[in-house]
């Protein structure tokens, strides 16, 4: 089961462990096969392990998508 | 009445009613100018989710757009000769434990499921959540030999191989992987080679593509010139997807797109993929209801044999026949029938009985119809 919520990193301990926030809820989470992660970042953890970093770049691109569609196409 | 979206929900414009409505009418529209319906296929149970929790399904069907579930659940592909060599291996010998993830205990087979197995003396069956749970039971279970029963795929796939590196490193001998490791493209492939199965597009896994990349699906734009979009999991997302696919189709011009950027690299991940390919060598698995597909699955390398479960502990992983139970969980893998198609569905097998691993997985497609679309109207 795929969990699409980012986390964000607010601790990173030795041996490549650290916590990852979930809206109030924190999680342990391994960063050995996503190496650079600093505190701060967005993180996909699946089955305890961080697999890929946030880019809030895309991110907000995808929202701007999002809001010209509505401009060409308004709800009614 | 309906909660408000906190702020600091980072995907709330995913999910929100007008940003669906706008995409949604014009999937419609773009539908309605190529003058025939689409059939495309999910490949991820957790799309499979998605579509049916938001209630996306009956208004894409609206739209021209029918959505067809694929092989993407670990759970339900994964053979009962597995399942059946772990319950005789846990029920004959002594001191061992198998650590798996819930849903595998449920499987129901021939000789019963891991839930309802009773061990032999000083044996244990263990739910974990992540593979580093089934490392620490081997840390703390020194008088026992520790099965890890893992089955997943690319996204899975790195976190559990992850365990056997640790172990070795930290000289834990009695640890061992049962590998059901299973390799995304390959279905892909298999189910398009068959032709046994209509499909005009796909909507590629969102994590599975986090770990692999964009390259992996090429050959479905290259050689079956079908379109494809990798999208996430928020029903936005999804939408974004199709709507990909269907301008792929308008133009002409099929291709791999990427609709979930924010977390799929093109390249993927390369430090997963980099110890994959490290430890894992591809073999001819076997699938349930797909059959054998050329260079599917992933097996330790000969140089990690001592983890490997089936070459050091009694377990007869031998691909058999199973007697027919009527399930059409094969089939429902491979799109060809869906879920309400099967004469069990509802009545037979349910949620709580289950008759097939589609109706025990979170990403099984049956479990998900029934759950949040036929069920009720069933019973």
């Amino acid at each position: 089961m795929c969990l699409a919520v980012p986390g964000k990193v607010i601790s990173l301990e030795k041996d490549g462990v650290g916590q990852v926030d979930y809206m109030g809820t924190t999680v342990v989470a391994n960063f050995s096969l996503l190496p650079g992660i600093k505190t701060g970042d967005w993180v996909i953890i699946h089955a305890g392990f961080a697999i890929s970093k946030l880019d809030r770049k895309e991110a907000r691109k995808t929202l701007k998508l999002f809001q010209e569609l509505e401009k060409l196409n308004p709800s009614e | 009445m309906r909660p408000k979206t906190s702020s600091r929900d980072p995907l709330a414009h995913w999910r929100s009613a007008n940003t669906i409505k706008v995409l949604l009418k014009t999937i419609a529209e773009e539908t309605k100018n190529l003058g025939k319906p689409l059939r495309l296929m999910e490949i991820c149970g957790t799309h499979t989710m998605t579509l049916h929790r938001s209630g996306l399904k009956p208004w894409l069907q609206e739209a021209g757009i029918e959505m067809v579930s694929g092989p993407g659940c670990p759970v339900c592909i994964t053979p009962d000769f597995y399942h059946e060599a772990i319950i005789d291996l846990v029920t004959s010998g002594e001191n061992i434990l198998v650590a798996t993830f819930g849903d595998m205990t449920r499987v129901p087979t021939r000789k019963g499921s891991l839930q309802t197995t009773v061990p032999a003396s000083g044996s244990q069956i263990k739910i974990v959540y992540s593979p580093e749970e089934a490392l620490e039971l081997a840390r703390q279970n020194f008088d026992k030999r520790v099965i890890f029963f893992g089955a997943g795929f690319e996204t899975t796939i790195p976190s559990i191989v992850y365990t056997v590196k640790k172990a070795s490193q930290q000289n834990l001998e009695a640890f061992f992987l049962l590998a059901a490791l299973w390799l995304i493209p390959p279905a892909i492939e298999a189910i398009l080679s068959s032709g046994e199965v209509a499909i005009d597009g796909f909507i590629y896994p969102g994590h599975v593509s986090a770990v692999i990349g964009e390259r992996a699906y090429a050959f479905v734009a290259e050689k079956y010139h079908l379109p494809g979009a990798i999208a996430g999991f928020e029903p936005a997302d999804i939408l974004l997807g199709i709507m990909s696919v269907v301008r792929q189709i308008k133009q002409g011009k099929p291709r791999v797109a990427n609709e979930y950027r924010r977390v799929v690299k093109a390249e993927g991940n390369p430090q997963a993929l980099a110890l994959m390919a490290e430890m894992l060598e591809p073999f001819d698995a076997d699938w349930r209801g797909l059959g054998t597909i050329p260079a599917s699955g992933l097996r330790l390398k000969p140089e990690w044999a001592d983890f490997e479960a089936s070459k050091n502990l009694n377990l007869a992983l031998k691909p058999q026949k199973t007697l027919s139970s009527g399930c059409r969980c094969g089939e429902v893998l491979k799109g060809l029938v869906g879920p309400r198609d099967c004469p069990l569905f509802g009545q037979a097998c349910v949620p709580d009985s289950p008759r097939g691993p589609c109706m025990v997985s979170y990403e099984g497609a049956c479990l998900i119809e029934y759950k949040y679309s036929a069920g009720a109207k069933k019973k």
